[in-house]
């Protein structure tokens, strides 16, 4: 019984983790090549928005996925180019974007408030969860695909960064861009790729919720998850195998706070998801200050050739 | 060092940008975000003309429309001004939303509950109000100087868990006895309400104190021995360490002033406007976002709110005009706020440069 329990609280953690996932991931590849973008409430609010208007248009979620995800990645293209080729406040342009990202999103979502998609995502067929033994069915009930995939995301991406050479030139714009630039790495393209494959990621979280999660578009339907996902950055010490742990930590966080409505206000366990990564990143702060673990060293800092520190 | 060789033109990069730049740049910034904003207006099939015209009806066509404008500046000059002079002092203060909220909900327990005599209820209001806006700042600034928690994080994080609580107490210990199936609080008692001008709804009493302080903190800035303290400490961390001032006590200061001020915004909208506690998106517009750009408008400089607030609180009502005349949602002004914010720090850079043409000339350059 309180597997079953456990299990079932496993599976809505699963449900509503997974954009926090794919937009932590974007984030984590977005800051191991050394920019900081803030702007992922935006871009998850902008693909959350692009979705499902091509969902709803073309009647295929999954091109609405598609557009999700083009629309995050050419979005974030406005902070690269700023913060990089331009040498803008890394910070103060992120905060930009999400205020431009949410603000296009609800400006033109006005007119598609409350329309529920005809054809969404669905959870795994019965036929095909039947395959599998009785625990792992009910871990999975509200599953999709994309839910597996980010996963398979985290880990590809891990196996990226950590074992291969494109990877390690990644993470070394991040560490220390002069180097890479003397080795002949091309700092901005590399940075110009990560940006744009953390915008991916990001709208692909916002896509998860318009088209699969909750297939009905309401404005501030990603509700701070963007800011979230940058917190769980740093509790998964910018490292991909962590952040599964995060993102479904919060998804059941949520959860909870859901199901527990009956015993306590509404607003104060809504509270609990925002206060959270405050406590923890306490925790992880002290650890990172201390250890200097995962901290890419160039985070946050435009690289210009020929200025030395 | 570099050496550049020019024919007819050299090009100059200064540290501090002349006067003349910052305002060409901002009226730049300005210029291209409402031209790339226009593109907002086709969606809804409204000709960039027409829908420029009706904001601007709406902002300052009117002397009703002026002072509707008015009273959208006064929380966004006591926001920005606080979140100048921490900014300012780099500490990057993202809450101000919350700490509005903060002393608006200190406002209503004095008004409502605390049983005070009539005449003491205002002024104790603003002080609680301004006490709890600087309480709810102090958290994150604690966690940036105890546990170094990145200080955007914590204070965003906040903004949403006072909102929260807003909806808690109007929804429940608060919710009002004669307001049948809304959920707001009772009305103050009229001896809690701000006298306003004539027949506006702008409050004199915020506005004075608005004014008052900018003046106040220019010379804090540029004068006293703390802000001297404030401005090392933004601009050279090394340099302050090297002169032996104590970054901690600047941060817990930065915090307390900005969020100290949007708490006393935060009672001037419900003491002047609304007379009651309602919901979060009703008392502030968006006040506390709008305010960074205000003071990022502003170059920090607590003065030169006066002027950026008053355009932001222009935008505001121009947004409001085009909510009821045009039916395009609110939160275009979020559009509009981000893109003067991206062109604003993306001519950041440039405004620097300085071009003086003349003679071929050597021209040396000691960058950073």
């Amino acid at each position: 019984m309180i597997l079953e329990l456990i299990l079932g609280t496993l599976n809505r953690a699963l449900a509503y983790g997974t954009p926090l996932l794919l937009a932590t991931l974007g984030e984590i590849c977005v800051e191991r090549a050394g920019v900081l973008n803030l702007g992922v409430e935006g871009m998850m609010m902008l693909g959350a928005f692009s979705s499902f208007v091509v969902a709803y248009v073309t009647s295929n979620p999954w091109l609405g996925i598609l557009g999700g995800a083009i629309a995050g990645g050419l979005f974030s293209l406005i902070h690269a180019f700023s913060s990089i080729t331009l040498r803008a406040n890394q910070t103060v342009s992120g905060l930009a974007l999400t205020m431009l990202g949410t603000g296009i999103a609800e400006t033109l979502g006005r007119n598609w408030e409350g329309k529920v998609l005809s054809s969404p995502i669905k959870p795994f067929s019965e036929d095909f969860l039947s395959l599998f033994p009785p625990g792992v069915r009910t871990l999975f009930r509200d599953s999709n695909l994309l839910v597996v995939g980010s996963i398979i995301l985290a880990l590809v991406l891990w196996f990226f960064l950590f074992k291969t050479k494109p990877g390690l030139s990644l993470r070394s714009c991040g560490e220390n861009p002069a180097a890479c630039d003397a080795l002949g790495i091309n700092v901005w393209k590399v940075r110009y790729m990560a940006v744009f494959g953390g915008g991916v990621m990001a709208g692909l979280g916002g896509a998860y919720i318009a088209v699969a999660y909750r297939p009905a578009w309401s404005s501030g339907m990603t509700q701070g998850m963007g800011w979230l996902a940058v917190a769980l950055t740093i509790f998964s010490f910018w490292n991909p195998l962590y952040a599964p742990l995060g993102a479904y930590l919060f998804g059941a966080l949520f959860h909870l706070a859901f199901r527990l409505q009956v015993f306590v206000a509404p607003e104060i366990l809504n509270s609990l998801p925002y206060l959270f990564p405050v406590v923890a990143l306490v925790f992880v702060s002290r650890l990172a200050f201390r250890k200097k673990i995962g901290v890419p060293g160039s985070l946050g800092k435009p690289y210009e050739r020929g200025e030395w520190e | 060092m570099d050496r550049r060789k020019f024919t007819r033109f050299h090009i100059e990069v200064s540290v501090q940008p002349s006067l003349a730049s910052v305002i060409f740049f901002s009226l730049l910034a300005i210029i291209l975000a409402f031209a790339c904003g226009g593109i907002i207006f086709l969606f809804y099939h409204i000709s960039p003309w027409v829908g420029y015209q009706t904001f601007f009806q709406g902002a300052l066509g009117s002397w009703y429309a002026f002072s509707e404008t008015l009273k959208r500046t006064i929380p966004l000059l006591l926001v920005g001004e606080g979140l100048a002079l921490a900014f300012r002092a780099q500490v990057l203060n993202i809450g101000a939303e919350g700490q509005i909220l903060l002393g608006a909900v200190a406002a209503t327990w004095v008004a409502l509950f605390s049983g005070l005599p009539p005449f003491l209820l205002l002024p104790v209001m603003f002080l609680l109000g301004f006490l709890s806006g600087a309480g709810w700042a102090l958290i994150p600034a604690f966690l940036k100087t105890r546990f170094a928690v990145n200080e955007v994080l914590s204070t965003l994080m906040l903004n949403y868990v006072a909102s929260n609580l807003v909806l808690y107490l109007i929804g429940g210990p608060w919710k009002g006895k004669g307001v049948r199936g809304f959920t707001y609080t009772d009305t103050f008692p009229e001896a809690a309400w701000l006298k306003t001008m004539g027949i506006t709804r702008v409050p004199y009493f915020t506005l004075l104190v608005g004014i008052v302080i900018a003046v106040g903190g220019y010379f804090f800035l540029k004068k006293s021995a703390l802000g001297f303290e404030l401005r090392v400490v933004g601009s050279s961390p090394e340099t302050a360490k090297l002169l032996g001032i104590n970054e901690e006590k600047i941060v817990f200061l930065a915090m307390l002033l900005s969020g100290g001020l949007s708490g006393f915004a935060g009672v001037g909208e419900v003491a002047g406007i609304h007379h009651l506690l309602r919901h979060p998106d009703h008392i502030s517009l968006g006040y506390g976002y709008t305010a960074i750009i205000v003071a990022w408008l502003a170059r920090a400089n607590p003065l030169a709110t006066i002027l950026t607030s008053f355009l932001f609180g222009a935008l505001l009502s121009g947004g409001d005009a085009l909510r009821v005349s045009l039916g395009i949602p609110f939160q275009v002004v979020s559009v509009f706020n981000g893109l003067i914010l991206f062109f604003l720090i993306s001519t950041e850079h440039l405004s620097r440069y300085r071009i003086i043409w003349g003679d071929t000339k050597v021209v040396e350059n000691y960058d950073s």
